[in-house]
């Protein structure tokens, strides 16, 4: 109960801190906010990673595996497109 | 699940500051002279946080190379090769990507978790659930953007009831599920159920309301992921789950608003009549004046302040290279050029901006809605460039319209209004548009790419 209390503690203030801060993002970057959050929900990479240990059925492991190769295509691939938009906007010369 | 190489509290601090630098990252997004080292911050939270798990005793490390360069080559080359119209494409495969994932990490957790308590079957049945709606809701969406599937509306009778009978099936196996642990086939019943849902819940809404979709189906794989955090226990996956969630949902809200709809509109409904509005006749019938690229060429030569409003269409016929020239010619001679633009002119939050920033333009050209509306009555030429119901004075002059209330940009306001736009059909709300009937608008038919060509050419031969 005390675990749960405390996750539940962490999510809620997360979630106020994210309301904070992104209403704070102007439209011009919604985009690559978006595709930047793409790549950060690629942290379930985290879970997988720990589900492929090999004392757990193997069962467990595959789908651990599949989750690592979904979850690097958002983290690979949100990141360097974010980086690519991101790089093309640019202050008048 | 302890076992690490270093002790677990070392772990765990690294996951705090993992999520702090992800907070960092975001924060960084408040400006575009912050955002790139934004993106690289909240990319190193990430490797710190990949590193430290990686020090876990006992991983399968080859397969874990497996998975990591099938997913990292697959995540690159769509990175590099995405052309920026398609975006939200990708950003529709991607949040079905994340969805999946935490599917398949809450079901590989609880098959190892001895004696799950009820927390854990609760959180691992909701993980299951939004996931597999969000990786099949975000397939249907991403066909629908890229035209696999048709845009528009699909519905069948009694689909509304259907829904509601698959939802309360799903939660009915998360309470099978919390009463007997054992059966993992629970889980994977939650999860087909969730995967028809996802289906059937996106179905129907049609391609206009894809922007609110993304944005919706983006907040969910967070949601999704803070879920699979509360099965493991892993802050970390909670934190950067709901910083994802929380986004989503402020872009959905702004969407919502920017297009006048209710989210429960977008989801379940459809744009109210518009039949017994005036017809096209009643709005157009002798009054549209038709221009040419030269006319408007010498209306350039009086002018100081140009605004370029851009719709889709622009992006559609690629005219936003051509626009930028034309806006390079008129600088050149001393006009000043912006850009107004309307939050759903793209087809996803900020879009345009994005298209725009491509061709060059610099961001501080770009103007907001509510920003360039207290200005436009000193703009001397408004050209509007595939735009159309964004820019409907309707929205605030008929409350009975179906557009009644939606924020626009007030283009009628300027001196003189130019319409780049290849007939007068009506927009997605399928309504016609007395702007283009009105005393100060011009039409210049014709595909925006080749108009705005000739127009430029006009411009350097005046």
């Amino acid at each position: 109960m005390e675990a749960l209390v405390a996750a539940i503690t962490v999510f809620v203030l997360a979630i106020f801190i994210g309301f904070e801060i992104i209403t704070k993002v102007p439209p011009t970057l919604h985009t690559p906010l978006m595709s930047g959050s793409n790549a950060i929900s690629g942290i379930a990479l985290i879970g997988a990673i720990i589900s492929t240990r090999s004392d757990n059925p193997k069962l467990a492991t595959i789908l651990g595996v599949c989750a690592v190769a979904l979850a690097m295509v958002n983290v690979v691939g949100g990141y360097m497109v974010t980086h690519r938009m991101l790089a093309m906007f640019k202050k008048k010369r | 699940m302890s076992g690490y190489f270093i002790e677990t509290g070392w772990v765990n601090l690294a996951y705090l500051v993992a999520s702090v630098l992800f907070i960092k990252g975001i924060k960084g997004l408040t400006h575009p002279r912050t955002a790139v080292s934004g993106n690289l911050t909240s990319a190193l939270g990430m490797l710190l946080a990949v590193v430290v798990t990686l020090l876990a005793n006992g991983l399968d490390y080859q397969w874990i190379l497996v998975g990591a360069v099938i997913g990292g080559l697959v995540g690159g080359v769509i990175a590099v090769r995405v052309q920026m119209t398609k975006i939200p494409e990708m950003v529709a495969l991607f949040n079905g990507f994340g969805g999946g994932a935490s599917v398949l990490v809450a079901g590989a957790a609880f098959m190892i978790t001895a004696n799950p308590d009820v927390q854990t079957t609760v959180s691992t049945g909701l993980s299951g659930l939004i996931g597999a709606v969000t990786f099949s809701g975000s397939l249907i969406a991403f066909g629908k953007l890229s035209e696999i599937l048709p845009g528009r509306q699909i519905s069948f009778p009694g689909l509304r009831i259907f829904n509601a009978l698959v939802g309360l099936g799903a939660l009915a196996c998360v309470v099978w599920l919390t009463v007997d642990p054992s059966a993992t086939i629970a889980y994977w019943v939650i999860v087909a159920a969730a995967l028809v849902l996802g289906i059937t819940l996106t179905i129907p809404i049609g391609g206009a309301d894809m922007p609110v979709v993304i944005s919706l189906l983006n907040s969910y794989s967070g949601l999704a992921a803070a879920a699979t955090g509360f099965v493991l226990m892993n802050n970390v996956l909670i934190i950067a789950g709901s910083l994802v969630g929380a986004s989503g949902l402020i872009l959905t809200k702004i969407m919502c608003v920017a297009m006048n709809r209710s989210l429960g509109h977008v989801l379940f409904g459809k744009l109210g009549p518009s039949a017994d509005g005036p017809s096209a006749d009643d709005v157009y019938g002798g009054k549209v004046k038709s221009t040419s690229p030269e006319e408007v060429a010498m209306l350039f030569d009086t002018a100081q302040r140009v605004l370029v409003v851009p719709g889709y269409g622009l992006a559609v016929a690629q005219a936003q290279h051509i626009v930028r020239d034309m806006a390079n010619v008129l600088e050149e001679r001393g006009i000043n050029v912006e850009y107004g633009i309307h939050p759903v002119a793209g087809r996803m939050p900020g879009h345009m901006n994005v298209l725009l920033a491509e061709a060059d333009v610099p961001y501080d050209k770009l103007r907001e809605m509510e920003d360039i509306n207290t200005e436009m009555e000193q703009i001397d030429v408004c050209m509007v460039v595939g735009a159309n119901d964004v820019v409907n004075p309707v929205a605030r002059t008929d409350p009975k319209s179906p557009i009644a209330g939606m924020p626009i940009i007030d283009v009628d306001k300027a001196r003189t209004v130019v319409v780049v736009k290849r007939s007068l059909s009506p927009g997605f709300a399928g309504i016609p548009n007395p702007l283009f009937a009105a005393d100060n608008c011009l039409m210049m038919f014709g595909d925006g790419k080749k108009a705005i060509t000739e127009l430029v050419s006009a411009l350097k031969e005046g």
